[in-house]
């Protein structure tokens, strides 16, 4: 068996690295962060256990920062971020939160994130915006690069950040933060839980019911080590929030999304809110305008492979009769559904669900089929 | 009974003439769940250190090389249905094949399995 490849660059470590290590988990290197990849039960086990209770993720690698508008007005933010962003930033009510796409001027995508209003008084004109961790330099970079006088970018590398994630999720919160637990999908809360400050929003990316908690890196452990002690809570590590990740169809930024790709062939338009889409104003503005219109060349779908042998990222998708027609960007195991799922892209005209095509996995071609995602039905609280 | 190790993680078991070849039971933990197992053709004429089957844990796909040259005389199709075995018991149920070794020489530049605890406290 080949042995995994090891990189001798100094890892960053999150502020709830010695929690990690205290539970045996093994760590791994990813985004630059000394990671656990999965704890001592398994992958299987933590995905299983965040579809059926409730499973705790440091997902504090990430980058948190602030848009600030010096004028304390949120249509001067709101219009410096929508130069960047599709969404409609503008129309974000105190305290939501929307996903949206930094663009290139020819509509690929630079980074996904999330941009919430900050709704505690005393910070209007603020935007809380969270980026992936691998892309958090550029990101900042080519933000603070593009903003006009009088507002500024904030990272926050002293803020820890953790997710609850499954059916047991609000619950568990509602014992430490009742207010938290009674906010609808997308909204945030500023709330204090066990004497500590957190920023708790409604939301997640295993397509389950759940919270992702910001604090500050401080508190991160304590507020950690509160949530653990509910039975109905098990660390979970990246493995599993791949795994749940892929079977919601949600996009992994660098493998199902990049800067090749645009939101509307990553089928993302409805994060794109109908003024932005007439109005424009956005990077790419007009060829996005356009594959709204005409419809993108090749699209990203669900793939179902009818075997048991999973289809890995960059797998060669071809039609019956062998013709290329795409490419697996992301691809294994889904426990819940028991058997193997995957997306990729490929030509509009094999992109209906049900469409026969082939899997070229080491060098054989598997059956499958283009199916609809997720692969495992949400169950967010709207 | 003779079991020999690579540095890879195979082992072989040798029953007569033939091998009984699986991974380890630090390979298994290594890779966590096994979700598939790609398995040889019976009959393949294997040489030493060829890619004999594929494990893929939830996360990846690894290669299984052959640690020995020889025909695959005999498979463990209950890996299909059932590919945690080789969590559960690789050195048992989870073996993955079993090779009619052409020349037994080639044991010898193999670990013993005191060489290979060694070997994985080294590298651990």
């Amino acid at each position: 068996m080949a042995e995994p490849a090891h990189s001798d660059e100094p890892l960053l470590q999150t502020p709830l690295h010695a929690e990690h290590v205290a539970l045996s988990a093994r760590m791994v290197p990813f985004a630059g962060y000394d990671m656990p990849v999965q704890y001592p039960t398994g992958i299987l086990t933590e995905h299983n256990w965040t579809r059926e209770h409730a499973g705790l993720f440091d997902v504090s690698h990430m980058g948190q920062a602030f848009l600030v508008a010096e004028d304390k007005s949120h249509e001067t933010v709101a219009r410096a971020l929508e130069v960047l962003v599709p969404a409609d930033v503008l129309n974000l009510k105190p305290n939501q939160q929307r996903y949206s796409q930094l663009l290139a001027d020819d509509g690929g995508i630079l980074d996904d994130l999330m941009v919430t209003r900050v709704g505690a008084p005393g910070h209007e004109g603020w935007l809380y915006l969270v980026v992936n961790a691998s892309m958090k330099d550029a990101d900042y970079a080519h933000i603070q690069a593009r903003l006009p006088q009088g507002v500024s970018l904030n990272p926050k590398d002293s803020l820890g950040l953790m997710a609850l994630q499954g059916p047991s999720a609000e619950a568990v919160l509602a014992k430490l933060a009742p207010e938290a637990a009674a906010l609808p999908f997308m909204m945030s809360a500023d709330v204090q839980i066990d004497g500590t400050w957190c920023h708790v929003s409604r939301s997640g990316y295993t397509g389950e019911d759940g919270f992702e908690i910001s604090c500050h890196a401080a508190d991160a452990a304590k507020l950690w080590n509160t949530l653990l002690v509910d039975p109905e809570v098990k660390a979970i590590g990246l493995g599993a929030r791949d795994s749940l990740r892929l079977e919601a169809g949600l996009c992994l930024y660098g493998h199902d999304i990049d800067s090749t790709t645009s939101p509307i062939e990553a089928g993302l338009i409805w994060s794109i809110q109908k003024r932005r889409r007439e109005e424009g104003g956005f990077p790419g503005a007009e060829r996005i305008q356009r594959e709204i219109r005409d419809g993108a060349a090749r699209v990203r779908v669900g793939i179902k492979p009818e075997g048991r042998a999973p289809a890995r990222e960059g797998t060669i998708i071809t039609t019956p009769d062998g013709r290329e027609v795409g490419i697996v960007t992301s691809g294994g195991f889904g426990p819940t559904v028991n058997g193997p799922v995957a997306m990729g892209y490929v030509a509009k005209d094999v992109s209906t669900a049900g469409t026969d095509l082939h899997l070229i996995v080491r060098g054989k071609p598997l059956p499958a089929k283009v199916a609809a995602m997720p692969f495992a039905p949400h169950r967010y609280k709207r | 009974m003779t079991t020999r190790y690579t540095k890879d993680h195979e082992y072989v078991r040798i029953e007569g003439d033939a091998g009984i070849v699986g991974i380890s039971d630090y390979a298994q933990g290594q890779l966590g769940d096994v979700v598939f197992v790609e398995l040889p053709s019976v009959g393949k004429t294997l040489s030493k250190g060829d890619e004999a089957a594929v494990v893929e844990s939830v996360k990846a796909a690894s290669e299984v090389y052959a640690p020995v040259s020889g025909e695959v005389v005999e498979v463990n199709s209950d890996l299909e249905a059932s590919p945690g075995t080789v969590n559960e018991d690789p050195a048992g149920r989870g073996w993955f094949m079993k090779i009619r070794l052409t020349d037994q020489g080639e044991l010898d530049g193999l670990m013993t399995e005191e060489q290979y605890q060694e070997f994985v406290k080294s590298i651990s």
